[in-house]
Parts: structure tokens; sequence; C-alpha cells
């Protein structure tokens, strides 16, 4: 095992990192602010990747497909957010968490059955643009343009998040809310309008994060279960509602499943499981503090 | 914010009178010894399947229901029985008698390491944490082939010559079910029963008055994982094999599902919701492969309209009308 092979790998993790921290930012957010178990979220992850292989199918999986799929496919995830949020959520804010997880969980079954209806269950899979093509040497391993280009974008979106949620209004109200709801209620603010920014907000993260795996794998039924239990352990293991807490425990996560796969390939599914039922018992209420 | 109990079940509303409940669960065990002489084989063998998801969902509401606690795999230990049962009747050359009583050990065992760990968290760290060590035994089973044949299951398991019949299978689960019912309604009257459902309504004044909560939310853990695991027995018993997906998850919300669409205050409840569950999987399987897609849209009007459970809601009306009868 020499160190080249080691450095390829930690930086696969890493970029695999960077896809759960997208999903898994979303989730937290919406955790946090609207203390909505979100058990979708994976759904609108799988949605986002089956709408973003149409839109590049539809530019005949040409060069500018991929950048536009990247474009349109989180706005559109964002859209069947915000009905869901108007539609049904803001009924069920006040119940106790079993309900609402149950809720978010029929979701669940609607949005794969619909998946299945209208993209058919064949596998389907997705060009890499040209640009993003073939590897790259890193001090003598080689890896992936792509993987590279992903370490780029999980940075830029966590600089995005951290820029909306402390020097914007709407997000220091998003922080407000999520520390003492009742305080940001008696303040006359109307929350209704940061409900439906945050749920939009979480479902064009979970879109994004849905695009951008979208090339890299097969896009297929079943693509929402592995992820969602994923998210989950990183945002309960990050501390409930805390954004940072979510983008170290998804860069553990991503780094510990590849390294798992180099030494351990055989069981290299259950390292996650590990890891997380490890930290949980040792931090029992996440690595860093929860935002409720 | 309390994140501890489940609002819905607090404060249950009075309850059927007893000899009500009796006379029906009577009549229902007396219509159920009778139903194979007239019903087709098919529906011996769905029967049979209700018995096996309704222990199953009874013994989660224990842990869900009267402990309170957000107990999101029950189907774990459920799996756990049932592979135990196919391995050592696959695997060793011990009488099917030992497997049947390792399963519900075993089953309780993994349940009791799980436990350990959980009851010392609160409220959703506490089913994160379920669901989190509960995929990891998925994950051990669905990879390790050696023993438990990784994806592929493990079919055609050998069981005793007089259970080679649907309808002596039947009237075994049904005996099963019976006796572990009787057991499960003794252990939630008992002063054991009536201690969880005072740290579920109220865990700090438990505590301060000496119970150990922790202890108690454990024993329960490990009560529902012992009728989860033989639950899984009765599984193997009906449909002679297993496959790694009995723990997965979603199996373990569909369970949720039955617990929540009968009722988490009635003890009967989840039986309900399992009995319903099951023969409208069967009903709708007849027309569309869209299976799913009718449960979301049953679950959605469940948890808007519904979210006391048909027997929850029938005790409603039925306290009410005991209220109205009482004022005159």
């Amino acid at each position: 095992m020499d160190f080249a092979t080691l450095a390829s790998q930690f930086f696969i993790g890493l970029s695999r990192g960077m896809i759960f921290f997208i999903v898994s930012a979303g989730l937290t957010l919406i955790f946090g602010v609207l203390r909505i178990t979100n058990f979708a979220h994976g759904a609108l992850y799988m949605i986002g990747a089956f709408i973003a292989y149409s839109v590049s199918t539809l530019f005949g999986q040409g060069p500018y497909g991929f950048w536009l799929a990247l474009l349109v496919a989180p706005l559109v995830v964002m859209f069947v957010s915000l009905v869901i949020e108007r539609g049904l959520l803001r009924f069920i804010y006040n119940r106790d968490h079993l309900i609402q997880m149950l809720l978010t969980y029929s979701l669940v079954l609607i949005a794969g059955d619909l998946v299945k209806i209208i993209w058919g269950t064949e596998y389907k899979s997705m060009d890499i643009p040209n640009v993003l093509r073939g590897s790259f040497n890193l001090w003598g391993a080689s890896l992936p343009w792509y993987n590279a280009f992903l370490l780029i974008v999980g940075p830029v979106v966590a600089l995005g998040l951290w820029l909306f949620l402390s020097k914007t209004h709407l997000g220091k109200i998003c922080r407000a809310t999520a520390t003492d709801r009742e305080m940001v209620d008696v303040l006359g603010i109307n929350s209704t309008r940061v409900f439906a920014t945050v749920f939009a907000l979480g479902g064009w993260l979970a879109g994004l994060g849905g695009a951008l795996i979208a090339p890299t794998t097969t896009i297929s039924m079943g693509m929402d279960a592995s992820i969602i239990i994923y998210a989950f352990l990183i945002v309960v293991i990050g501390g409930l509602g805390n954004i940072w807490g979510a983008l170290i425990s998804s860069i553990i996560m991503g780094v510990g499943e590849a390294f798992g796969i180099l030494f351990i390939p055989g069981v290299a599914i259950i390292i996650p499981y590990i890891i997380a039922g490890v930290l949980l018992i040792l931090r029992p209420s996440g690595l860093l503090k929860s935002a409720w | 914010m309390s994140t501890n109990n489940l609002k819905l079940i607090e404060n249950p509303k009075g309850k059927f009178s007893n000899y009500l409940g009796l006379g029906l669960a009577i009549t229902g065990i007396l219509i159920l010894l009778m139903a194979p002489t007239i019903l087709t084989q098919y529906y011996v063998y769905l029967l049979a399947t209700v018995f096996t998801t309704a222990l199953l969902a009874t013994s989660l509401n224990l842990v869900l229901g009267y402990g309170g606690l957000l107990h999101l795999h029950h189907g774990v230990f459920f799996g756990v029985g049932a592979y135990t049962v196919a391995i050592v009747t696959t695997k060793t050359s011990w009488p099917f008698a030992v497997a049947v009583m390792l399963a519900p050990l075993v089953a309780a065992l993994i349940a009791l390491v799980i436990g350990w760990f959980c009851v010392r968290l609160r409220g959703l760290y506490f089913g994160m944490l379920t669901l989190a060590l509960g995929q990891l035994v998925w994950a051990i089973v669905y990879r390790w082939n050696a023993l438990t044949n990784g994806d592929n299951g493990i079919h055609a398991i050998p069981v005793p010559e007089f259970l080679s019949s649907i309808n002596s299978v039947y009237y075994t689960t049904l005996l099963i079910l019976v006796i572990s019912l009787v057991i499960l309604y003794m252990i939630t009257k008992s002063p054991f029963g009536l201690t969880l459902l005072a740290t579920r309504d109220n865990p700090v004044r438990s505590e301060s008055v000496g119970i150990n909560v922790k202890r108690h939310r454990l024993t329960a853990f490990v009560i529902a994982g012992f009728f989860a695991g033989i639950s899984g027995v009765l599984f193997v018993l009906v449909e002679r094999s297993v496959a790694p997906s009995l723990l997965f998850w979603n199996e373990s919300a569909e369970v949720l599902i039955m617990c929540l669409m009968g009722g988490l205050t009635v003890f009967m409840g989840p039986m309900l919701g399992a009995g319903i569950l099951v023969l409208i999987s069967m009903i709708v399987g007849l027309y569309t492969e869209y299976w799913l897609l009718v449960l979301g849209l049953l679950l959605l009007f469940l948890v808007l309209f519904l979210p006391q459970g048909i027997l929850g809601y029938l005790m409603e009306i039925y306290n009410k009308s005991q209220t109205r009868r009482g004022e005159n």
C-alpha cells in the first residue's frame, strides 16, 4: 500500500463526502429550522438525479447538457419541495416526531412509484462532460477530474450557505428560528416565509446533490433509500441542525467509506454504520452543538 | 422542548370495557379456528402471514406505544429470529425444536446489545441510533456470505413433518400468536407495564420517585425483541425462506405504519393495522403493480386525518357515548 494509492483514495473519499455534505446540509437545515425529520430528502435527491438525466438527454448528452442539468434539476426539485411544504408539511409542524416522519415517509413511497411511472424501471446513465473527463496526476496517484470538480463545488456550497446564514437578513432569521422559535414569533417575524424558504433551499440542495452524483453512478430506483440513511446518520452525528457538524461528519463518512473499500472491500458496506454507531455512543448529542 | 414522548399517545382516554374486549377476542379466535374449513389455501396462507406481522407489530408497540420510544428499526429482531431458525436448521444437525427455541433468545440478546446503547439517548437521537445499529446488523447479514448466504438468502428451510400442510402451519401460528398476545397483554397490565407507562408520560418525575427509567426501557426493548424473534420463527414456518431484505429499514417502516393505522393507544391496534395492511396489499396487488403508491397515499391520509388510528378513533367515539350516557 503505497502513499499514492492512499492519497488518491483519500481524495475520492473526500469528494464523496462533498456529495454527502450537499445532501445532508439541506436535511440539517430543515431539521434545525422546521424541526421536521424529512425522510423525503432522499427522494428529492433521486428526483434531482432523474431530472438531470432527462435534461442532459434532451441535449443529446452534449457538452451543454450537463451544465444545464446542473442548473435546472435543483430548481425543479426546489419547486417540488415548495409544493410539498405549502401543500402538506405546514399542517403537521406541531405534531410529534413519529407523525412527521411518517408523513415524509409517505412521500418517499409516492415519489418512488411516480419516478417508476415517469422514467420506467431500467437503469439510466449520464455522461460526464468532456472538460471533466479523464484524470490527472497527484503525487503519483491518479485523481479523476470529476472528483476534483466535486472538491471545488462542496466548499463553494458551504461558503454560500455560510454567507446566506450569517450575512443576509433572512439567513439570520433562519438561525434565530433554529435557536429560539418562540422568541422569533414574539418579535412578529412571519415564520411562514422562513419555513417555506428553508424547505425550498433544502430541496434545492438535495436536487443539486442528485444532479452532481448522476454522471458518476447508475441512476436507478432505490438510490433514495441508501442516501437517506447516510444523510440522517451524518446529520445526527454532526449535531442536529448544525451545518458545520454535517460538514465534518460528511467528510468522516466519505473518507471512512473510501478507506473501508480500500482495506476491507468485502465488508466496506458496514463501515458507515460502525462509524455512526461509535460516534453516537461516544458523543450522544453529536460532534458539534445541536441547534436545538 | 421535550422530545422524549410521543405527544400523540399521552393520556389515553379511557378504555373499552373488559367484557367487550374479552368477548371480541373470544369471538375472533373462534372465527379464526373455523376459517380454514371454508377458505381456500391461498387465504389460509394469507391469514398466517397476518398472524406473523400482527405479532411483530404488537411487540413493537410495547416499546413505541407503551414505552413512548421512537424505535425505528424493529424489523431487525424479526429478521434475526428468522435467520437463527434458518441457519440452525440448514448449517447444523441440531433438532428443529432447538432452532425454534434459540431464535427468540438470540433476538432478545441482539436487542439487549442494541438497547443497552440506545436507552442512553433520548427522542430523535434514540431513534437514529436504533436505525444506525439496526442497519449495521442488516449490513452484516447482507455481507456474511459464509453464515447467511449473503444477498441470496436461505431457501427451502426444512420444517418437521407435521408442519408440511398450510392448515397445520395456520393452526400453529395462531396458537403461538394467541399465547404470545396473552403474555404481552399481561405484561402491559403488570406493575412493570404500568411503570413503563409512567416513564413514558413523565420520565423526570419517574426518575425522581426512584424508578430506574433506563432499565425499564431496556427491559421493554428486550421483551419486544424476544417477541419479534418469535414472529420471525412464525415467518419461517409460513415462508420457509429468508432474505436480507427482512432486516432493511423500510420493512421496519411498514411495521410502524401498521401500529399507526390500528392505533398506538390500544393493545389490539397494531394487530388490526397489520391485518388491514396485509389484506390491502393483497387486494391492490391484484389490480396494479404500484402498491407502494397506494400505501403512500393511505399513509398520507392517516397522518393528516386519522393520527390516532382506527381503533383509537373508535375508542374516542365509544368514550364520548359513555360520558353522554353517564350525564343522562
